[in-house]
């Protein structure tokens, strides 16, 4: 029988933490960092949402594009918010979570052989993503001395006559960095210099603490050059809903929309309502689950800090990421160590990319009790280590 | 009263027993900035008690909770607040709200049996001057209690990992 799987899923590397998702599944008592997701259910006015309309009746396709009424309700939370200008009807999609927003954008503007530079450490499906579309991933190293911001030096080492896009994320999953206005000019000036576009995945922008987030096309010269990501699991804990968007310049925004609707036709309909909720009435649930991750934030880095494991702090996400290079283990032997002996999981930085060696990634998003808790394990972890 | 005593109020609401170096690193003020103000939220009588939130039912001592709605003549110069006052002072009254519609005030009332809760509003409530009428509610069962549920559904497991 001929081997039937495709090269491009091939190119795929398989998930770097499959041994040790299959080992916490056996395990009882572990306390989980390593999962990127809240803690907290969607705020009930929002579930309610989801639930009348279900009991409505209302349980059918959607438009290719989404809701109007979703759509207008975007268009005027971007502006308010961050200052984002971007049409209802021709320059946004409402997609299946950002997951399929980020495909259906790389897809629109990627041809086999463009490269994609993409910054790390960095959240895993990007450069799958890219390589499945027959483009070329190029990592750029955001450095644990900024603040792992992207800074213009890094970003020009890799810049090539193929360079063509140029994916962000910040808040960054998973260091929790952010980009202020100036770090986002001097990245601006580059990107037009060199024609790049940029595809800026913002999921997490609503979780930014000192300061608010700024988003990339509201830079000069870039929103005709951005393409803006977004959605609704992080911010209203709605992960489970899959809601999220696309906002591109109306010729982008077509190609994307046109790949949508060949392969997801439309994001569930009750979702998209509950979405619409939670943009009209989920402010307050919002801000208050933003206070919570921020104490939890404040808490945790102090104490990883106090335990010997250095930590910058995350100004965005709900992401602690250590430096384990004190220990003398790598990334994958601390944690893999930590979850066998102190049954505490969290995600080894290599699997976001090489720039993140020697790194934690440590969600905050559980309750302050198991937080502490998974304090006093991992402390006692370190104390029983070999000096 | 700025951004940070909201943010000390909440989090002592939910927890009162945090300590002040705890509350000092969650905040991002001085351990001394936070006894200061914790100081001045006491004074001001913002901050009235520190209390736990307890499920009676489970510690098993079978109290009974009465809701206790009365109609009230309110008095010249006064209003409501002399009898509120007098009402507020009997232990078995646990809150006392005065509130919109039908009835005037509302009680929320404790007593070991239900005989006990009916005995201090017949006895002690009801037959004071400017009470017009009483409509007692025992209650059933506490689902809810100070913003905590206590039906003791803790949520959907989650994978141990996701990225």
């Amino acid at each position: 029988m001929r081997n039937f799987i495709s090269k491009a899923a091939e190119a795929i590397p398989p998930s770097g933490i499959r041994k040790f998702f299959d080992l916490a599944l056996t395990m009882d008592d572990v306390i989980s960092l390593g999962v990127g997701e809240p803690d907290f259910t969607t705020p009930w006015n929002v579930c309610e949402a989801g639930i009348y309309s279900i009991e409505q009746g209302t349980t059918s396709y959607t438009s290719n594009r989404g809701l109007q009424e979703l759509r207008d309700s975007l268009s005027e939370y971007l502006k308010d918010h961050y200052g984002l200008h971007y049409d209802a009807d021709r320059e946004m999609v409402i997609t299946s979570g950002v997951s399929e927003a980020l495909d259906i954008a790389i897809r629109a503007v990627i041809d086999p052989g463009d490269e994609a530079l993409v910054t790390e450490p960095i959240y895993v499906s990007y450069a799958p993503c890219v390589t499945l579309a027959g483009g070329i991933p190029v990592p750029v190293p955001c450095r644990e001395k900024d603040q792992f911001r992207l800074m213009p030096d890094a970003l020009m080492e890799k810049i090539s006559r193929k360079s063509k896009v140029l994916i962000l994320n910040f808040p960054n999953n998973p260091t929790g960095a952010v980009m202020k206005r100036d770090d986002l000019k001097a990245i601006a000036d580059i990107v037009v210099d060199h024609d790049l576009l940029v595809i800026s995945d913002e999921v997490y922008a609503e979780l930014t603490y000192g300061g608010s987030h700024v988003a990339p096309a509201t830079i000069d010269g870039l929103w005709e050059r951005t393409i803006t990501l977004n959605g609704f699991s992080k911010a209203y804990a709605m992960t489970g809903w899959r809601i999220g968007y696309l906002c591109a310049p109306e010729p982008i925004c077509d190609a994307a929309l046109k790949i949508h609707q060949y392969v997801m036709l439309c994001a569930p309909v009750m979702g998209q309502i509950a979405a619409n909720a939670a943009i009209r009435n989920g402010e307050d649930e919002k801000d208050k689950m933003v206070t919570e991750y921020r104490v939890r934030r404040n808490l945790f880095v102090h104490d990883l800090n106090r335990i010997g494991l250095p930590c910058h702090v995350p100004e965005g996400a709900f992401y602690a990421f250590p430096s384990v290079t004190s220990t003398g283990l790598s990334d994958f032997e601390f944690a893999e160590q930590l979850l066998k002996e102190e049954r505490v999981a969290v995600v080894p930085g290599t699997v976001f990319g090489d720039a993140a060696k020697d790194h934690l990634r440590c969600a905050y998003a559980v309750s302050r009790k198991d937080l502490k808790e998974a304090v006093i394990r991992i402390e006692r972890f370190m104390s029983n280590l070999p000096n | 009263m700025d951004e940070k005593d909201h943010l000390l109020l909440q989090i002592l609401e939910e927890n009162s027993r945090v300590s002040v170096d705890e509350l000092s690193v969650m905040t991002e003020i001085s351990a001394r900035d936070v006894e200061c103000r914790i100081a001045a939220l006491e004074e001001a009588r913002i901050i009235r008690n520190y209390s736990a939130v307890i499920d009676w039912e489970r510690a098993g001592n079978g109290e009974v909770w009465g809701i206790i709605e009365l109609k009230v003549n309110p008095e010249r110069d006064f209003g409501y607040d002399r009898i509120a006052e007098r009402i507020s002072k009997f232990k078995q009254v646990r809150s006392l709200r005065l509130i919109t519609g039908t009835y005037d005030f509302q009680l929320l009332v404790t007593g070991k049996n239900m005989q006990e809760v009916a005995r201090f509003v017949s006895e002690h409530i009801a037959p004071m001057d400017r009470i017009r009428e009483t409509a007692t509610h025992i209650v059933m069962k506490n689902y809810k209690e100070n913003g905590n549920c206590l039906c003791g559904h803790e949520g959907t497991e989650r994978i141990p990992y996701s990225f």
